[in-house]
């Protein structure tokens, strides 16, 4: 970390996130990646215990309820902290917003994950939005042959769109495996390199593709209910 | 030695207080042993009252004595049209906040919680033996930034400074879990008088990490109190003839006989009702079966399971997954409650900690962490609502989404869309709602820009909740580095104007003095004695001697004498001369109407 002197006594830092003079916390830089704050390597397989042992020991680093008898100064500076590490573990704790996250550290905010149907599922989706549109139109008390045709198919869809992000998702953590071999690599030269983007950009579109699969799964489920009973999602 | 930190909670039916001895939270019990402080508050023209002395004024004088004030707290009047009913005092509005009409005054929500908040002050004090200023006070956790403010204002008003709003289900935990020292994942099932609250939390070496909340703030005791209370109102009327609810007086004896029989019904199978009429109409009576209060209230137990399912999603687990369930809030003594939330979770509920005290201690465990003297614990709770902001259309985009870890914070980038636009509106929301309309609105902010051509400015909004989930929002301009004042406007809270000018008559109302407020409640009683004395001597005359008549109108005039002296001794020793003479027409009017009902009761009690 690219810090120099401390806020308050203005002596060189020597310590991490305390002066080791004065005793004060200090602000953690704005620069900071969430992988650098986490101290993990920017890989995208993720050691869940350890990251969950550095938020917990960085919580009760900076936690404001350890401030609340510190000067004002520090209690900002604590709320400001605590609030980078809340966003850097909600961020690296889940796979998808990790890959996310690690794209746009990558290739930089141009590269934002956008919402693109499968481009093998493009008329078949169509077709879905169609009947999905009619479903609803008919009322909950309809019981006619037609809604209970289009439920059913409905709800096939919505099992094979499923399916299809699952596999999607199987996909991405292949390309998950391949980065942390990459990343691994001492040297980087351009044939890594190159390597390097294409697994970001391949990911990049798979995260597309899941992103309007889920979109519409969710919209199944509003309209013809979730037939799995409570529980995980 | 450092200023204690104490613990409050302040609750919609009872607030308690508590503090750090040594190593364990302790509840601070008043001067009668009770460990509760009744949230309600009486104006009277003589004064003041807060607590027991003011429930026991309610049925003498409901339009003056204001019950369930959290309620209200950080509400507009529409909120709460569809239970006006309920309430004997009237409800006004003013800058989207509801006031209560008392004569000719109004007050605030805040300012009333504030005389609660002044009263548990005291008695903290009196106990600990030195001022009390700093303290923790529990929300329930799905209290939006409005309700908490609102809580905020109400400590500011007390002249208290509110170190901390903790969620009232996290705080059990805490007491729950320095008691227990228990790990894995822990349920939090929270039904008060007026609101549930459901909380998810992963315990582990001292950490507690909320997982996820839910809720449901206008659901509670209360609730259940006024199924019995439909009930009751419409079998006197059938069989009465009257109109109970014309009757205020009436209805608040009728509201609080309901509440009893709710209690006695989670211990006995069976109980009596019987409530004394007015105009000679006899008295009321009715058995009731924990059965039939089961069938009338079924539906509201199974309001608080969907909170319950949708958090265990949010938290992405199974019910089974849940490793104990613990159950808060005095209403979770009901057995019904009790059966469905083990059907819920497939396990029997732990309740080994006083439902009514563990939020107090729990409160009180977090300020001995404030006050670092604990730095073994570390609560890490969530918002519960999502946050957004008002788009095109009508439309919420939401910025920092439910169940998200606080402290956090959102950025948000602003620009014109005219040239030489200068200021740029912004209006705040909360809620899980796609459409703006569906969700809360929590305040509109103004900001102002350089007038420059359109898309030119770019103003950097932050919008940060902090570790109380309360809303702070600051704005930079990009260009210059500046940072940007924010005017923010609450929707549904007081300003900070109104809020200092309710600091300064809040010392209008400072009946800190012992001696006064003792004064005011011997008073108060006083006054209703002599009411109550003189109406049972008109329906008693016949049935005593014309001596022994002659004697109480002396005892009575004795007592009218003193009620403007400032002696509550002298007020007392005038009182307890008037039950004296009293004690033989209380028995024989008992006798004669009303011997089966009143046991036990004193002649003020059978006259009202």
């Amino acid at each position: 970390m690219a810090r120099s002197m401390c806020w308050h006594c203005q002596s060189e830092m020597s310590g991490e996130y305390f002066c080791g003079r004065c005793v004060k916390v200090q602000p953690l830089s704005k620069e900071l990646d969430y992988f650098t704050c986490m101290n993990l390597p920017r890989l995208l397989h993720v050691d869940e215990q350890a990251l969950e042992r550095t938020f917990y020991a960085l919580s009760r680093t900076f936690h404001p309820d350890y401030f609340a008898t510190k000067d004002e100064s520090q209690q900002r500076i604590s709320l400001g902290n605590t609030a980078l590490l809340n966003a850097a573990y909600r961020m690296l704790k889940d796979p998808i917003q990790r890959a996310e996250y690690l794209i746009r550290l990558e290739a930089g905010s141009a590269k934002d994950i956008r919402t693109s149907p499968p481009a093998d599922l493009f008329d078949e989706i169509l077709e879905l939005q169609d009947d999905l549109e009619e479903f609803r139109a008919l009322s909950a008390e309809d019981s006619s042959a037609r809604r209970q045709t289009l439920q059913e198919k409905l709800e096939a869809s919505r099992r094979s769109l499923e399916a299809r992000k699952a596999d999607v998702e199987s996909r991405l953590f292949d390309q998950f495996d391949k980065w942390d071999v990459l990343h691994a690599q001492t040297h980087d030269d351009p044939a890594t390199q190159a390597a390097k983007d294409a697994v970001l950009k391949t990911m990049q579109a798979l995260l597309s593709n899941r992103t309007y699969v889920t979109n519409v799964v969710n919209d199944l489920v509003a309209a013809v209910g979730e037939r799995t009973g409570s529980g995980r999602t | 030695m450092m200023a204690p930190i104490v613990g409050i909670d302040l609750g919609t039916t009872n607030s308690l207080v508590a503090y750090m001895d040594g190593g364990s939270p302790r509840v601070i019990f008043g001067k009668h042993d009770q460990p509760n402080v009744p949230s309600i508050v009486g104006l009277t023209d003589n004064g003041l009252m807060v607590g027991e002395p003011a429930k026991e004024h309610l049925v003498r004088d409901p339009l003056r004595t204001i019950y369930s004030v959290k309620r209200f707290m950080g509400k507009s009047l529409a909120d709460v049209s569809d239970e006006l009913n309920y309430f004997p005092y009237t409800l006004r509005e003013k800058g989207g906040v509801i006031r209560i009409q008392i004569g000719e005054k109004t007050y605030s929500p805040p300012q009333i919680s504030a005389m609660i908040l002044k009263e548990l002050k005291l008695r903290a004090a009196a106990h600990l033996g030195q001022d009390v200023t700093k303290v923790v006070i529990t929300v329930p956790a799905y209290f939006n930034d409005g309700q908490r403010q609102a809580t905020k204002d109400a400590g500011l008003i007390a002249g208290l400074e509110v170190l901390r709003i903790i969620n009232e289900p996290t705080a059990a935990s805490l007491a729950y879990g320095l008691e227990r020292q228990t790990q894995g994942v822990v349920a939090v099932y929270d039904l008060g008088g007026g609101t549930f609250d459901i909380s998810l939390l992963r315990l582990k070496d001292g950490i507690f990490e909320v997982l996820a909340t839910n809720g449901h703030t206008h659901l509670g005791g209360d609730d259940w109190d006024r199924r019995l209370v439909e009930s009751v109102v419409k079998d006197v009327n059938a069989k009465h003839g009257l109109k109970v609810d014309d009757c205020p007086e009436l209805m608040q004896t009728v509201r609080l006989e309901s509440e009893r029989v709710k209690i006695q019904l989670s211990d006995e199978d069976k109980t009596h009702m019987s409530i004394p009429l007015p105009d000679g109409k006899g008295t009321y009576t009715r058995e009731w079966s924990r059965e039939e209060l089961e069938s009338l209230t079924l539906d509201l137990v199974q309001h608080t399971l969907a909170p319950c399912r949708s958090a265990l999603q949010d938290a992405g687990l199974h019910a089974h997954e849940v490793d104990e369930v613990v159950l808060v809030g005095g209403s979770t003594r009901m057995p019904l409650v009790r059966r469905l939330v083990e059907e819920l979770f497939g396990q029997t509920p732990h309740c080994e900690l006083n439902p009514e005290e563990v939020v107090a201690l729990g409160a009180a465990v977090q300020a001995g962490i404030l006050a670092g003297d604990n730095k073994d614990m570390l609560l890490l709770d969530v918002t519960p609502l999502s946050l957004g902001i008002e788009t095109m259309g009508g439309v919420m985009s939401a910025l920092i989404r439910r169940n998200t870890t606080i402290p956090t914070s959102a950025k948000e980038m602003f620009t014109t869309y005219a040239d030489g636009q200068t200021s740029v509106d912004v209006h705040i929301l909360q809620g899980e709602r796609e459409l703006v309309q569906d969700n809360r609105s929590l305040a509109r902010f103004q900001f102002k820009v350089p007038p420059l051509p359109a898309g030119v400015p770019r103003i950097e909004v932050t919008f940060l909740i902090d570790a109380n989930g309360i809303l702070n929002v600051t704005a930079a301009d990009i260009r210059t580095g500046e940072s940007q004042s924010v005017q923010v406007k609450p929707s549904h809270g007081l300003t900070d104007d109104e809020v200092e000018s309710m600091i300064r008559d809040s010392f209008q109302f400072a009946v800190e003095d012992i001696k006064a407020r003792q004064v005011i409640e011997a008073r108060t009683e006083a006054e209703a004695i002599i009411t109550a004395t003189e109406k049972a001597l008109k329906r008693g005359t016949d049935l005593i001697a014309p001596e022994e008549a002659q004697s109480i109108h002396a005892a009575i005039e004795d007592l009218r004498a003193v009620t403007h002296q400032d002696d509550h001794r002298v007020l007392r020793g005038k009182i307890a001369d008037v039950e004296k003479v009293t004690h033989h027409l209380a028995e024989v009017l008992m006798d004669a109407t009303l011997k089966e009902a009143l046991e036990n009761k004193k002649l003020s009690e059978v006259t009202d």
